[in-house]
């Protein structure tokens, strides 16, 4: 079993795995890290998704053996209460979720636009965040405070 | 001479569970725990309930725990459901809340020699003239709560609250965005082990064999689990549980399984099958005389729940005792049934709550609990934590049932409706757990003695109905007669989802209203205020009017359409207006609301309930249907089972009529029936046809334009 190196919010992880192991399985399982959320298994709701550099992807059908030597960023790494990342201030004074399943992985979603985009429009923002599924039906409000947050950032 | 007054009466919930205790406590250093039987499931109740308990203790929100429903203390308030936590544990709480304080008050007089009308309670200070000061911590050690609430006692006016009625933020959100774990999918108990179980593709397939070898040669296996037709893993990682599934699958041989209906053919099928036939309700014919009749069928297909998590639960025996953690509706009823299942007294287990994803009736939730306490069996005593599959989530939890519903409308020579005919074919909307002497959950019918699966009944009309649920019209006509046939067979099965039989009803009854309201060439709106007499009604529909502008200026592509409906008939009332634009393709670009829940405790909450039901709702109207071949359900994942995304959201806007005066009532399920219809209304506005079948699709939007030119 190959011993797999990646930085997780900032930290060196070494991680004895089979190469094929999933990267939710292990960001879960051994490591604790739970905001990644197990939806689907196949890449289609978003629930797990994860930064890997500078882009949001799903941690459900990525394979160990892809993540080495990757920079990987959950929501555990995006914000704390102490120091809140500008999106996670906005879901909450736009009170943007029913139930949150979702939300970890729509956070991750949402950082990865203001990346590469810091000034989207709604229509960015809604394809940017596509790839997201949400049952509950808090698109909207999730789209205010994606924009909410990005109009804090362009004026902070 | 005025009648006497009734004599007062305790809320429901608190009648069913009277010690105050129970309910409310003062616990450690300035804070308060409250106690609800109803649990969170995505909808904001537990905000809801702390706002109500903030405002009649006078305490500030924060310095209450709101503790999670468990069997070992909560009070018993059956299912969470219905959009009924807010009338019953609300109440029940409101109530609770008073006769606490009351009591706090009388002991404070006694301790400081005050009158009680002279001491007033700030954030749990109990303080009164010359700075005289004790507070609900220093009192508590003398005050019991373990008396039975008495009724009569009257909670603050609407105009003394200062918590309930404003927009509180709910509770549970930074825990959420902060990554700090609630939902019960992260919860890791002291040597947690994980479980699934193997369950058939073929639908009502039976395991009749099954060999071991395989999956007994995996990695950290800790146990096979074989009970009939019931067969699990348990190993120490997800993915050795995973990987032992794998390889038990390939060791399983089925029967054949049981036939599914032709899912084209849905109205055919619902109105073949036997049947048991309740009049819902009759009015007398009046004289006038019918120069016509309008017969129209409506159908709605099969909808998944599709939370988005897959149900899971966990479970740990400690020898005859058992604990289950669970996102069920209802911790007693599925400790109900779980004591039938295991044959032991209902005082052996203890099931509590922890919040799943979001709920939109019954699903798998109770399902899973039961495979994790069979699988825990073999585990040592250590906890078993077992999760669906997707597959298992969209083929295996019960459906939202289907629905044909037929309206004859009577006409006169002016298009007046003076006969009405509404009748319905579908399965049962409800097969809850412990509520009957056999047990609702899905590995009873697969264990050795099986149970046989639970078909689906309707709740009685004093509960709102089930398939005929919205089924009689708010609308003042003349005469009519509304019949539910329930379905006797179940080769698809089916629960609870939300609004039960009414997004079907009001599809029905509000389509065709339009309908004649066109062939009157009359405004849908005035139709409708014309023929409704309840003020509230014909309130929530002018507001969504003046919101929408209605009726905005005709536009090549565009359409608009209104729909209502009063959830129940008795719960919350609701207008909506649909702009769509679209030609074979429908887009949905907002939804304008009006809804009166008479006092909206937490008005952004109720507004965040009616935007995440337009929104659902638009999905199942534009998209879902459960699908099926003759064989196994084949919806079984997102690409086969797609649902509404961000950039198909129609915009919402929602406008609260707040009645603080009236007692309030839930959010949850107002939206859904008035949203379908108004969508389809506005595509007969932009496209001049009527679509009867739900969903609203490209094809069936072709095969309408077909069959109309």
């Amino acid at each position: 079993m190959p011993t797999i190196r990646f930085q997780l919010n900032g930290a060196t992880v070494a991680v004895d795995a089979d190469s094929d192991q999933t990267l939710l399985d292990v960001l879960r399982g051994r490591l604790g890290t739970t905001s990644p959320h197990f939806g689907c298994g196949a890449g289609e709701c978003g629930a797990c998704y994860v930064l890997v550099g500078d882009r949001a992807m799903a941690s459900c059908d990525m394979p160990m053996w892809s993540v080495a030597d990757k920079q990987i960023v959950t929501l555990e790494g995006l914000g704390t209460a102490e120091q809140p990342h500008p999106l996670q201030r906005a879901f909450i004074s736009e009170q943007a979720m029913q139930c949150g399943y979702c939300v970890s992985g729509i956070l991750i979603s949402a950082a990865a636009l203001l990346k590469r985009n810091p000034s989207p429009t709604e229509a960015e923002v809604r394809a940017a965040l596509d790839r997201n599924l949400c049952r509950c039906g808090s698109h909207n409000r999730m789209v205010r405070a994606v924009l909410l947050a990005a109009s804090e950032i362009a004026t902070s | 001479m005025s009648a006497p007054s009734p004599a007062p009466k305790l809320p429901v919930s608190l009648a069913a569970n009277p010690k105050l205790s129970s309910w409310v406590k003062f616990i450690g250093e300035g804070r308060v725990a409250v106690s609800p039987g109803k649990v969170e499931i995505g909808q904001g109740i537990v905000t809801a309930l702390a706002q109500i308990a903030a405002d009649e203790l006078d305490v500030e929100i924060g310095r209450i725990d709101m503790i999670r429903a468990s069997t070992a203390a909560s009070p018993n308030e059956g299912v969470t459901s219905g959009s009924l936590s807010i009338q019953q544990s609300g109440r029940a709480l409101r109530h609770a809340c008073a006769e606490v304080r009351q009591r706090f008050l009388a002991a404070a007089s006694e301790r400081l020699g005050v009158d009680a009308s002279l001491l007033g309670v700030e954030d749990g200070t109990i303080s009164g003239p010359g700075n005289i000061r004790t507070s609900y911590w220093e009192l508590s050690d003398h005050v019991s709560l373990d008396h039975d609430a008495i009724a009569g006692i009257v909670a603050k006016s609407s105009a003394t609250r200062s918590v309930a009625g404003h927009s509180v933020q709910r509770v549970d959100i930074p825990d959420k965005v902060f990554a700090r774990s609630r939902f019960i999918h992260d919860r890791a108990l002291p040597g947690l082990v994980h479980g699934r179980v193997l369950r058939p593709d073929v639908s009502g397939a039976k395991l009749i064999a099954l060999d071991e070898g395989l999956a007994g040669a995996v990695s950290g296996l800790v146990a096979i689990v074989r009970d009939g037709g019931f067969a699990g893993v348990v190993a120490d990682s997800e993915a050795a549980a995973e990987a032992a599934l794998k390889a038990l699958r390939k060791g399983a041989t089925w029967s054949a399984g049981e036939p599914l209906p032709d899912e084209n053919g849905l109205a055919g099928f619902l109105r073949s099958q036997p049947i048991e036939t309740t009049v819902i309700d009759t009015k007398a014919a009046a004289t006038a005389k019918a120069t016509r009749t309008l017969r129209r069928q409506y159908t709605r297909p099969y909808i998944a729940h599709a939370s988005i998590a897959p149900s899971c639960a966990m479970a740990r025996w400690d020898r005859d005792q058992v604990h289950v953690w669970t996102h069920s509706q209802g911790v007693y009823l599925l400790r109900a049934d779980l004591a039938i299942v295991l044959k032991v007294p209902p005082a052996n287990i203890i099931v509590e709550h922890m919040e799943g994803a979001g709920c939109y009736g019954h699903n798998a939730a109770d399902d899973v609990a039961l495979d994790a306490v069979l699988l825990a069996k073999a585990a040592g005593g250590r906890p078993v934590r077992v999760q669906w599959s997707r597959h298992d989530e969209m083929s295996h939890a019960p459906f939202g049932a289907a629905m044909a519903i037929e309206i004859e409308a009577d006409l006169d020579a002016d298009n007046e409706i003076v006969g009405w005919r509404h009748a319905i074919w579908s399965n049962g909307h409800a097969a809850r757990p412990g509520r009957a002497t056999q047990p609702a959950l899905l590995a009873a019918t697969e264990i050795e003695n099986p149970y046989p699966r639970m078909i689906s009944t309707n709740p009685p009309a004093a509960n709102g109905g089930g398939g005929d649920r919205n089924s009689v019209p708010l609308y003042d006509l003349p005469a009519w007669t509304i019949t539910s046939h329930r379905l006797l067979t179940m080769p698809v099965r089916t629960s609870a989802l939300r609004t039960l039989g009414a997004q079907g009803n009001v599809f029905a009854i509000e389509s065709l209203l339009d309908e004649i309201a066109a062939l009157r060439g009359e405004d849908p709106i005035a139709f409708r205020l014309r023929h409704l007499r309840d003020e509230r009604a014909r309130e929530v529909i002018r507001a969504a009017a003046r919101r929408a502008a209605w009726k905005p200026e005709r536009r090549s592509g565009i359409g608009h359409g209104v729909g209502f409906a009063r959830y129940k008939n008795t719960g919350a009332y609701c207008a909506a207006i649909a702009e769509i634009e679209g030609t074979d393709e429908i887009r949905v670009r907002r939804l304008t609301l009006a809804v009166d829940v008479g006092e909206a405790i937490n008005p952004d909450g109720v507004v965040n309930q009616i935007e995440g039901g337009a929104i659902q709702v638009t999905s199942w109207v534009l998209k879902e249907r459960v699908r099926f071949d003759q064989t196994r359900i084949t919806s079984t994942s997102w690409t086969d089972y797609p649902i509404l995304t961000f950039s198909e959201v129609p915009a919402v806007d929602v406008e609260i009529i707040q009645r603080p005066e009236i007692e309030p009532v839930g959010a949850g399920e107002a939206a859904h029936g008035p949203v379908t219809a108004a969508i389809a209304n506005a595509i007969h506005d932009c496209l001049g046809i009527r679509v009867r079948d739900l969903p609203i699709t490209r094809d069936k939007i072709i095969a309408a334009m077909e069959l109309a030119s």
